[in-house]
């Protein structure tokens, strides 16, 4: 059982980091998903004060 | 549709991660000179192979974006130069700490082990360029064509062990032509590893993807708002 210890950390350096790496996907995601909800409030605020403006489409002219 | 491949490729990395330790730590034979330390190797390969197809997604996207300027194929680059950087980051510190037992060295400057470390150095500047300006369609077009030539490093550091002399086994495609895994069960376990984490790639690409997409979809939607209000001011 020489070099158990290079075999373990290893495999532990390996599998913190990919799981390091889905948290931090995930936090991503919940951030994302935040954003999406305060913009979606912000086109609804704007729907109901306007509904022609809340349509309108960005101009790709500028 | 997305959420079930998604699910679907999650519980398939879990699968075949439990079969591949199960074969790592069970049922392979340890190899005969190098003992427990040689198990390394059946992570070590399998990360190597998910960074460098990374790599290729990168240099793909790439050319599809400059031909087409279509934002997906950036979200895809960006999306596999991250997931390939985590894998290639750990295919390095895996091999290092294979190389300390076996080669008394944590590293060499070694022809393979050079040429992975530029293939590092190159991408870790294909993601600071990402990071440290704005998502403008002038930053796109630099990293798509960074990506495309940062991969051409791939071939040469496969390439490396039977270019220049190296200390670093070619054990997939021995100088004498076949390959170095006498036993079947090490090519049984290597296929598995293989297989687990090509899916765990797949997983980590597509959630990262899919990421990517949303925010950008938000930027549109961000400006869509921005024109809204715009066009409800002027007409008050």
């Amino acid at each position: 059982m020489e070099h158990l210890g290079y075999l373990f950390a290893a495999y532990s350096i390996i599998f913190a980091v990919i799981f390091l790496y889905v948290l931090f996907i995930w936090r991503r995601q919940a951030a994302l998903d935040a954003e999406l909800r305060t913009l979606e409030a912000r086109m609804a605020a704007l729907n109901e004060s306007s509904p022609a403006a809340g349509s309108s489409e960005p101009r790709t002219d500028i | 549709m997305n959420s079930a491949i998604r699910n679907g490729l999650g519980y398939t990395t879990l699968a075949l991660m439990i079969a591949a330790l199960f074969m790592v730590f069970d049922y392979v034979p340890p190899e005969a000179e190098q003992g427990i330390a040689q198990l390394i190797f059946y992570f070590h390969v399998p990360l190597a192979w998910v960074a460098f197809a990374s790599f290729g997604i990168v240099a793909i996207a790439g050319i599809f974006y400059l031909w087409l300027g279509d934002q997906l194929w950036d979200d895809l680059g960006y999306a596999a130069a991250e997931t390939g950087m985590v894998f290639c980051t750990l295919m390095i510190v895996a091999g290092s700490i294979w190389a300390k037992p076996i080669w008394g060295t944590w590293w060499t400057w070694d022809s393979r082990l050079t040429t992975t470390f530029i293939l590092w150095l190159m991408y870790c500047g294909y993601l600071m360029l990402r990071a440290s300006a704005d998502d403008t369609p002038q930053v796109a077009r630099f990293a798509a064509v960074l990506g495309i030539v940062a991969v051409l490093d791939v071939p040469i550091v496969i390439a490396s062990v039977r270019l220049w002399r190296t200390i670093h086994p070619a054990v997939l495609v021995t100088k004498q032509g076949g390959h170095g895994l006498e036993d079947p069960r090490m090519v049984a376990t290597l296929m598995v590893c293989l297989a687990a984490f090509t899916a765990l790639w797949a997983w980590l690409l597509m959630l990262r993807f899919m990421q990517l997409r949303t925010r950008s979809r938000m930027g549109t939607l961000a400006v869509r708002i921005a024109f809204a209000n715009a066009a409800a001011s002027d007409s008050k």
